[in-house]
């Protein structure tokens, strides 16, 4: 039987779901294998090394460089205070001194001789991991932090904005078609992750932050409100750092799209949950989508949904993901061994398709459909 | 070890048949290259991981066939290898033989009767290749030359930090801590010249302390390429902190560039650091016969190789999804840039926030509402391996590309530069024409070939669609023959000259390019409709073709591929071939799938500001080339 590789978004309802949670440098991970954790759970943390800040000691004593060992006063590894004497000319019969004062709060890290340059480093600033969902250690990175397992439903979205947040879900729309709008969202919603259907404008994100909403998922966001958002056009998708007061999470794409049945249904099922989203995107090496999870308690290994296939064959489930037809959810009819001409002449491998609404029959590319994975 | 004594002891160890030219690369397994008559060669690209083979047929190399899979160096597999084997598997079943062992874990070498192959090469892009930050002192001069060693070397070069770029200390320790390098490569100084300023470039990396993105275990390698009298001072500041290591002066002096010694010791260090760090790279490394490349690099040494062949100068162009690389040999002197974010998918909407709006739509002869425009192109962005299926997006994403090439060739033009602040010798004759140190070097009426390659150029479905891409973006001036790479080998062949240069080039000849045909174009600008260029060109079989060409037209003699004429060519007065205002030249033409494509739409070309205009100009120019089924 033919079949493709043409992998998808996972939409599943029970899923084991599994994430590292990492510090950016060696520190202390504070959970053992095996315990529980919440969301909230501090799993590791370390110090990051202060800002540092140079300081042309020569230049402001008017000397030069090697000169300066005789005129400091504070040594390497000394503390320092704000406004505090650093270094200090003799001066003429103790007048006329020339001083450097300490522009931070810190310590002296390292003089140089060469260039006559100080450098000042910041306290440490403390760095917290936290759980992201509840669940349990899977497994402990020694002084690098832990792998979180837990059981629940799992949604990847296409694109987000904004950082990780846990909130409890409340679903807005009533259909996968609703537009969601400002008129839509009411204060009862602060705090949570509210759920749209197939967009979410640009009035409806500006009131979720004005309201305290923590979260939004929705089928569709317009690219002209995304620049406008932002305040640049955006170029690159790498996403997750905005801190914009809410997070996003897209589930089909750019424009008005409908979200997918499953995934609506999924979302409405679990109204109410304890959710962590995470807006982070990064579309290129090191490909990372936006995601939902909502964990399950008591759910267990064996009611996972195991079947994972990323090949293609008659009968599979898809959804187009480019013009014409974008959006629309379809299931294969056949799978033609020889590539054959599209509209633009091109010739490439493609797949017959029944839209499931319609019934309405195309033959595509295959690298213009995805399979929305069960 | 010195090349040169790498050199020597590959020669002592394998025998004198082995190398077929210098050894440039490290590792080398001992096969008898008069013996190699199956070559397997592999790319691993950000997306896709691409396989040829390559054997000898009477008597001749030539490429075989190509598999394709998707490259796995991401999870869930996270294991380049994986890919690299579905590729081959692919190769495999192509050729109607087998490749790889029963398990399919491993490549049989060598050759078994009619299982395996002799030889295996690969080179990589994958895991968003070789991102460095390159210093130096002064900005426009060793900071200039570092960045051309790197992006020589087949780096993406994140950032040029230098003594004078304007940015306090502070600013610079930040930048380094954000960008996360996966190399940096510190110079500075004429030797003998200053070495506090380098001293302060080594405090502001130690300072920054800088985390590569590959992990906690990836110790940093900083390479010093300054000068020599600053070694130690180097050394005493970051000695420890990283995994620092020395090659020669980039700029020993200041009319100098030695950009060879760093080029080499940072492919050594991709290879000894960042690829030992990327998934199932340890793995892949020991499956191929010399050192894994990274692909721009391989391309570049193809490019200069068939310049130096050939005798001609060259641009080559990449389009890829993520980014576009441009290499350029005049002068004899081999440029390269690599504009990280021009691509068709992953950077396209970064295109289109560069060149804006209007200059996309420039090219397209319809009209399109702007909201809908972006949501198309972010949405091609998010799900970078869609194609057009519907005609009026093949145009647009053709438009789009129309302009990654433009920009990119703009920045090439910017980088690809002589040597600046250096002394020149002017004689009497210069009292009019004083030009500046640090021109470009890209002079397109000496342009010999315009190479193409990349998706949307190698796959374009009609071949006039690739030729007017690369004139609307390059615009290249007197006479240019036109090409494109037919499947995007060129990265493979590379990497395979190195070792086999005779079965690199014999390919690249006979499967590599497709000949377009040859561009004529003259320079100037005037009246929309007058003569601009009165052509006759006498054919093969002795038929003379005589054309009269107006300005704002574009026109095509058709010119088999082989096949090449005579022409003479007189611009009117007000237009340029090359020899000067309304000056006759004669030339030699090439012909192609395309043909001779008389341009005559002037340079600079300027489009029509009304839009009806401008889409009427579009349509005839489109209609001339026959470039798109009825729109």
């Amino acid at each position: 039987m033919a079949s493709a590789y043409t992998p998808g978004l996972k939409i599943v309802g029970k899923a084991r779901f599994e994430k590292d949670r990492k510090l950016p440098m060696r520190g202390t991970v504070h959970v053992k294998k095996g315990e529980r954790v919440t969301a909230e759970t501090v799993v590791a943390s370390t110090h990051l090394p202060g800002n540092v800040f140079p300081m042309n000691v020569a230049n402001i004593l008017g000397c030069e460089p090697k000169e300066i060992i005789e005129f400091m006063v504070k040594k390497v590894g000394d503390r320092v205070k704000k406004g505090e004497i650093i270094a200090e000319t003799p001066g003429l019969w103790g007048f006329f001194k020339n001083r450097v004062e300490s522009c931070i709060v810190g310590s002296l890290e390292n003089i140089s001789t060469v260039t006559g340059q100080v450098i000042l480093r910041e306290p440490p600033i403390p760095i917290e991991v936290h759980g992201y969902v509840d669940g349990e250690v899977a497994d402990v990175y020694a002084e690098e932090g832990i792998r979180v397992a837990t059981y629940g439903a799992f949604i990847q979205g296409i694109f987000g904005i904004g950082p990780e947040v846990v909130a409890p879900l409340k679903m807005v729309a009533r259909d996968p078609a609703d537009v969601l709008d400002a008129k839509d969202i009411s204060p009862e919603h602060k705090g949570k992750i509210i759920v749209g259907g197939s967009l979410v404008t640009a009035p409806a994100l500006a009131r979720a932050i004005e309201l305290g909403v923590k979260g939004v998922i929705a089928g569709g966001y317009d690219a002209f409100d995304l620049k406008e958002f932002l305040g640049y056009d955006l170029g690159v998708a790498i996403t997750g750092n905005e801190d914009k007061g809410v997070t996003l999470v897209v589930t089909e794409g750019f424009g008005k799209i409908a979200m997918a049945k499953k995934t609506f249904d999924l979302l409405k099922a679990s109204e109410g949950r304890k959710t962590s989203i995470n807006g982070a995107t990064q579309i290129r090496a090191g490909v990372i989508r936006p995601e939902v999870v909502i964990p399950i308690e008591g759910l267990k290994d064996q009611d996972v949904s195991k079947s994972s296939s990323m090949g293609m064959t008659v009968g599979t489930l898809l959804r187009i993901i480019r013009q014409p037809k974008f959006g629309s959810v379809a299931k294969v009819v056949s799978l033609p061994e020889k590539p054959a001409h599209i509209d633009t002449e091109a010739k490439v491998r493609i797949v017959e398709i029944e839209i499931l609404n319609t019934g309405e029959k195309l033959n595509l590319p295959r690298a213009n459909v995805e399979i929305i994975e069960e | 070890m010195t090349d040169l004594a790498m050199t020597n002891l590959a020669k002592k160890c394998l025998g004198k048949k082995f190398l077929a030219k210098k050894a440039l690369t490290r590792k080398v397994n001992p096969v008898d290259i008069e013996k190699i008559e199956s070559i397997l060669a592999t790319d691993c690209g950000s997306t896709t991981t691409k396989a040829i083979l390559i054997e000898k047929r009477d008597g001749e190399f030539r490429l075989i066939v190509r598999g394709e899979a998707p490259t796995t160096v991401e999870a869930p597999v996270e294991d380049v290898t994986k890919g690299v084997l579905n590729a081959v598997s692919e190769v495999q079943e192509l050729v109607g033989r087998q490749i790889l062992t029963d398990d399919g874990s491993d490549i049989i070498k060598p050759r078994q009767g009619n299982k395996g192959v002799d030889f295996y090469v690969s080179t990589s892009s994958a895991g968003g290749g070789l991102q460095m930050m390159v210093a130096g002192v002064v900005k426009t001069m060793s900071g200039e030359s570092a960045a051309r060693a790197a992006l020589g070397a087949g780096a993406i070069v994140m950032d040029v930090m230098a003594t004078n770029d304007g940015r306090l200390p502070h600013q610079k320790i930040q930048r380094i801590r954000h960008l996360r390098p996966d190399m940096i490569l510190l110079s500075g100084g004429v030797d003998g010249g200053t070495t506090s300023h380098v001293a302060e470039l080594a405090e502001i990396i130690s300072a920054a302390s800088p985390k590569a993105r590959l992990g906690i275990g990836y110790e940093l390698p900083v390479l010093f390429a300054g000068n020599k009298d600053a070694a130690g001072l180097v050394k005493e500041r970051l000695q420890g902190k990283v995994a620092l290591d020395f090659t020669d002066n980039l700029r020993p002096t200041l009319e100098r560039e030695n950009l060879m010694p760093a080029r080499l010791k940072i492919q050594e260090l991709f290879l000894e650091h960042v690829m030992s760090h990327a998934p199932g790279y340890p793995h892949l490394m020991k499956l191929t016969d010399v050192d894994i490349m990274p692909t721009p690099g391989a391309v570049g040494d193809i490019m200069q190789l068939i310049s130096r062949r050939k005798g001609i100068t060259v641009v080559g162009v990449d389009i890829g999804g993520a980014t576009t690389d441009i290499f350029s040999v005049f002068q004899g002197i081999y440029n390269k840039s690599v504009s990280a974010n021009y691509g068709m998918s992953y950077s396209i909407s970064n295109v289109f926030a560069e060149a804006g709006m209007e200059n996309i739509m420039r090219w397209v002869p319809f009209a399109v509402d702007e909201r809908d425009l972006r949501n198309r192109v972010k949405n091609k962005m998010i799900r970078p391996t869609t194609i057009p299926s519907l005609l009026e997006e093949l145009v647009v994403e053709q438009a789009c590309a129309r302009e990654a090439l433009r920009l990119s060739f703009d920045q090439h033009r910017s980088l690809a530069v002589g040597l600046k602040g250096i002394q020149q010798e002017r004689s009497i004759g210069d009292v009019f024409e004083q030009t500046m140190t640090g021109q470009t070097l890209v002079n397109l009426k000496d342009l010999n070939m315009l190479i193409g390659s990349g998706g949307v150029l190698s796959h374009a479905p009609r071949r006039q669609q690739s030729a007017m891409m690369m004139i609307d973006s390059f615009l290249p001036e007197g006479v240019t023959q036109l090409t494109v790479d037919s499947i995007f080998m060129m990265p493979q062949l590379g990497v395979l000259a190195k070792v086999y240069e005779q079965a690199a080039l014999s390919v690249f000849d006979k499967d590599c390019l497709i000949y377009l045909g040859t561009c004529i174009s003259p320079t100037g600008v005037i009246k929309d409709g007058d003569v601009a260029l009165e052509a006759s060109v006498t054919m093969p079989d002795g038929a003379v073709v005589k054309e009269i060409l107006k300005a704002g037209e574009l026109k095509v003699v058709p010119l088999p591929v082989g096949q090449t004429a005579r022409a003479r060519l007189k611009p009117t007065y007000g237009m340029d071939m090359g020899n000067g205002d309304g000056v006759a030249i004669e030339v030699e033409v090439y012909g192609g799938v395309v043909g001779l494509i008389f341009d005559t739409r002037g340079r600079p070309l300027n489009l029509p500001k009304d839009d009806r205009e401008r889409i009427k100009k579009l349509q005839s120019w489109n209609a001339a080339l026959d470039m798109y089924p009825k729109l």
